[in-house]
């Protein structure tokens, strides 16, 4: 049963109300003690009354502890709950402030081979999307570049700071990759089935020529810094030398694909090249295929949840089913929206999964410590242990259920004030002169 | 796809329509928690459904002859929801955008009875729709009230009693179309209200002219030697439908955003007396709450989406909160085949931000579209003598964890989880190629407002499938080039 009391909401910061617009109020930083809540480590299971030290920008101790320094500042969350901050593994914010402006879009290069773009370089620290986005609990996001075959690279950011820089968990998170589609767009692609065929293996011959152009080059710079002495320096290419952290192992490289026969080719083309650390993302028919993606042991970014069945005639549910069933064949699974403003949702994401099949607890873990694994800075995000980085947030109940709310944010220690643009105007219209 | 497999499924389909055309729309559902939206949650509750009109809410009823037996306990029965904007059964067929002004078209007649978008939406506990012309012209089309007897025909889908609509546009996509597409007024909101205003005025002596020589033409058939025969004034199906709103017998749905282009409708339908109308979308009606209330106007809204455009930019999720509290009668819309299949969870979004309460939350996916539409006296609540229009939820329908079991139109089951099968396409095209094709709609990112608008406007097209084919190479959402 649902609490059918509605708690009165708190109209945080009503100081605000004369600055419109802006976000002034700063975060507290130093020592916080969250003291008496549950605290859901998900890595380490769940402590009944807790405490949670916050030291700087990390997470100092979790665990039953009663008594500790006076200095710490003391936030009673009894009856809430602690949960490690939400991380949406695939994500456009602060990439795109208004997806309609092109002035304000900044995801897509032109050309198909980019390897060199970093979304970190684009990321607007001031985009209107951020706070919006961390009041809601989603601490860490994913942002990636989209267009051509190879985009470039995303970056890993936590939702607060002054600069890229201050944000990123990882500047270069992980390469990507748009697979070379073997089928129509949608119902506005009128090519016929022998363009597509020829269209596509055009692609996959541009994408292997380009590879095997960009390993021959690194082969060669390995060659010749390995001992430079009487040798010509090879002439320097920007994105063949960003490629060479796909091949130094140093990036994940993130595929995205849908389509049933496009994820097949995919896996048989990550088959044929072992070196790259493969994942795949989106998926949308990922559970027609689960099996085969267990088995070659390539861990999936799922979503966005909320989407339409790929084929008209799939069942209603399988959309809300994908990620339960990929975990089922044994995918490690991590959760994305895709999107920009409405990264706030990525727990509804996380929640329709649930309800359809996905183990709550792996629900939690696909937003939370499973994309931290497959992006490689699980020791840093991702669960609430002594040592991480301190991005939690106390909810007042299920934290993938709509109606909840969450009290407290904080990121890299920071108490973040629960304001947003969109808090600010319901604090200036809530009560409006009439004159 | 082999002829056999063809044959099949038509055998398949025809069995299941016959099926439901058995079902005479009786039944008896027991013990629920009875979510009845015009009044009080009822626990253990039954009601009885009579020949698809409710007879009977109580304890211990009798099961009439014939009434199928649901047992609903732990179940939640709610009245089915109601979507207010949505463009269903007319998929790529939504904009006449030809002129400012298309008031002559109408979407009953492009119904599609076979959209599998309808069952998908049934899925989803939604029994009504409000489909609706586009937001490429100031005045589009007129829209259409469908319930959602998917199987029957297009004329069988249409909501008998309901009053007839039409779509307005204001703001950023009647002035990119017209003025900046087709270099013809309006290219401002200054423009927009203008068209609004002549087309009013045109209509007025229209029906004047009209009506006259009709009065005139009587007489003289009457008494032709009395009654010279008067010159003939030909009709206008166009200014006819603008001449009946404002008469008050169509409703607006008008498409809006921001709230000053809120107040300019409000100030023209004083002027020429039009009342009952909905704006749609409606992102900063948060901003006139008191005027809306004021004017009697009503507000259909999406619960949280924002900054796709210009004109959604300054928004807040808040927004249903501040109209409910300042008491205009506000529903939450999908415009959206996606998201028409979960509207409780857009419900619940409005008690998370600014804290309605559960039944003011569930009010606007039920009652509320129905005041909107006009047919809140038969339908949007659980009440006796109403149509039977339900959805029955494993739980609490706000929590997201509820998942829809069953779905009645007019006592008819439409919709039942357990015998849901995979396939409920009524319509197989030969020639489609599944294996190669896919769709994928997610959520809102775009004007589904716009849908054609482009195609039409050959050169945004090419231009937009550029920089699809070039964003996408691949089949993310296929949104982007709708803006």
């Amino acid at each position: 049963m649902l609490k059918n009391i509605i708690l009165p909401f708190i109209l945080i910061a009503s100081m605000h109300l004369s600055v419109y617009g802006q976000i002034t109020e700063k975060p507290g930083f130093g020592k916080f003690a969250l003291v008496g809540g549950t605290v859901h480590t998900i890595t380490n299971g769940t402590i009944e009354d807790g405490t949670v030290l916050i030291h700087g920008n990390v997470i100092e101790y979790a665990g039953q502890a009663t008594s500790f320094d006076p200095d710490y500042t003391v936030i009673d969350v009894s009856g809430r709950h602690v949960y490690p901050g939400f991380i949406d593994a695939g994500t456009r914010l602060g990439l795109i402030e208004i997806s309609a402006i092109p002035v304000t879009v900044d995801d897509a290069e032109l050309g198909n081979f980019n390897p060199h773009m970093k979304a970190f370089t684009a990321i607007n620290p001031a985009a209107v999307a951020i706070p919006v986005t961390r009041v809601s609990g989603v601490t860490t996001v994913l942002s990636y570049p989209t267009s051509g075959i190879i985009p470039g690279k995303s970056t890993l950011i936590n939702l607060y700071g002054y600069t890229p820089d201050s944000m990123a968990v990882v500047q270069d998170a992980a390469m990507h990759l748009n697979w070379p589609a073997d089928g129509r767009r949608g119902w506005w692609d009128s090519r016929s089935d022998e363009d597509i065929r020829r269209e596509y293996q055009r692609n996959l011959k541009q994408l292997n020529e380009y590879l095997e152009e960009a390993k021959t080059y690194h082969q060669m710079m390995e060659v010749y810094e390995a001992d430079p002495s009487g040798k010509m320096r090879p002439t320097r290419n920007a994105d063949m030398e960003a490629m060479r952290a796909v091949y130094r192992g140093d990036l994940p490289v993130i595929i995205s694909v849908d389509r049933e026969k496009d994820i097949l080719n995919a896996l048989e083309w990550i088959k044929s090249n072992t070196h790259i650390r493969a994942v795949l993302s989106s998926v949308a028919e990922g559970w027609r295929v689960a099996g085969q993606i267990a088995e070659a042991g390539v861990p999936v970014i799922v979503g966005p949840v909320l989407r339409t069945p790929a084929r008209g005639y799939d069942n209603y549910q399988r959309p809300y089913q994908n990620a339960g069933l990929l975990a089922s064949a044994g995918v490690l699974v991590a959760i994305q929206t895709s999107q920009t403003e409405n990264v706030r949702n990525l727990p509804y994401h996380a929640g329709y999964a649930a309800a359809y099949g996905l183990d709550r607890e792996e629900a939690l873990k696909a937003i939370t410590i499973n994309p931290a694994r497959i992006l490689g800075v699980d020791h840093a995000i991702g669960s609430i242990e002594a040592g991480k980085t301190a991005n939690l947030f106390v909810s007042d109940g299920d934290p993938l259920e709509t109606m909840t709310r969450i009290d407290h944010v904080f990121i890299r220690g920071f108490n973040i004030p629960m304001v947003s643009r969109h808090t600010l105007l319901y604090q200036e219209y809530i009560e409006r002169d009439v004159n | 796809m082999r002829p056999s497999i063809i044959l099949f499924a038509i055998v398949i389909l025809a069995a299941s329509v016959q099926a439901r055309a058995s079902d005479t729309g009786s039944v008896h559902i027991k013990n629920a928690t009875v979510i009845t939206i015009s009044g009080d949650e009822l626990e253990n509750t039954d009601v009885v459904v009579e020949n698809g009109i409710i007879r009977a809410i109580g304890q211990n009823l009798a099961t009439p002859r014939n009434a199928a037996v649901v047992d609903a306990a732990g179940m939640y029965l709610m009245p089915g929801i109601i979507d207010a904007h949505s463009h269903l059964a007319i998929t790529r067929g939504v904009n006449e955008a030809t002129h400012p002004v298309t008031a002559e078209v109408s979407m009953y007649d492009v119904i599609n009875p076979n959209d599998v978008g309808i069952y998908r939406a049934l899925a989803g506990g939604v029994t009504t729709i409000h489909t609706m012309h586009g937001s490429a012209n100031v005045i589009g089309g007129q829209g259409a009230t469908l319930k959602l007897h998917y199987g029957a025909d297009a004329a069988d889908m249409r909501f008998a009693g309901a009053p007839r609509t039409i779509k307005f546009a204001l703001g950023e996509n009647p002035t990119r179309v017209h003025g900046q597409g087709s270099n013809v007024q309006p290219r401002t909101r200054m423009g927009v209200e203008q068209i609004v205003r002549e087309h009013f005025d045109q209509a007025i002596e229209y029906r004047e002219k009209r009506t006259r020589y009709e009065q005139a033409k009587a007489l003289h058939e009457r008494n032709p030697r009395r009654n010279p025969a008067p010159e003939p004034v030909a009709r206008n199906i166009r200014l006819d439908v603008l001449a009946d709103i404002i008469d008050g017998t169509i409703l607006v749905h008008c498409h809006s955003y921001r709230s000053d282009e809120i107040l300019m409708l409000m100030r023209v339908f004083n002027d020429y007396g039009i009342k009952n109308y909905t704006f749609q979308h409606a992102n900063e009606a948060f901003k006139v709450a008191p005027e809306l209330k004021a004017n009697g106007a009503h507000t259909s809204i999406f619960a949280d989406w924002w900054a796709y455009k210009f004109e959604v930019y300054y928004s807040t999720p808040y927004n249903a909160a501040i109209l409910n509290r300042y008491g205009v009668v506000n529903s939450i819309n999908s415009d959206s085949p996606e998201v028409i299949r979960h509207l409780n969870h857009e419900a619940a979004k409005t008690v998370k931000y600014g804290g309605v309460t559960h039944n003011e939350a569930l009010r606007m996916i039920t009652l509320n579209p129905a005041i909107q539409l006009g047919i809140d006296h038969l339908v949007g609540s659980v009440e006796v003598g109403k149509q039977a229009d339900l959805s029955l939820w494993s739980a609490h329908p706000l929590s997201i964890y509820a998942i829809n079991e069953m779905t009645f139109v007019d006592g008819v089951r439409r919709f039942d989880r357990e015998a849901d099968g995979d396939d409920q396409r009524l319509q197989v095209s030969v020639t489609e190629t599944y294996d190669s094709m896919a769709e994928f709609e997610a959520g809102r990112h775009h004007d589904a407002c716009m849908e054609d608008v482009w195609l039409f406007f050959g050169e945004q097209n090419s231009s937009a499938q550029h920089q699809l084919n070039s964003r996408f190479n691949g089949i993310q959402q296929l949104n982007g080039h709708l803006h």
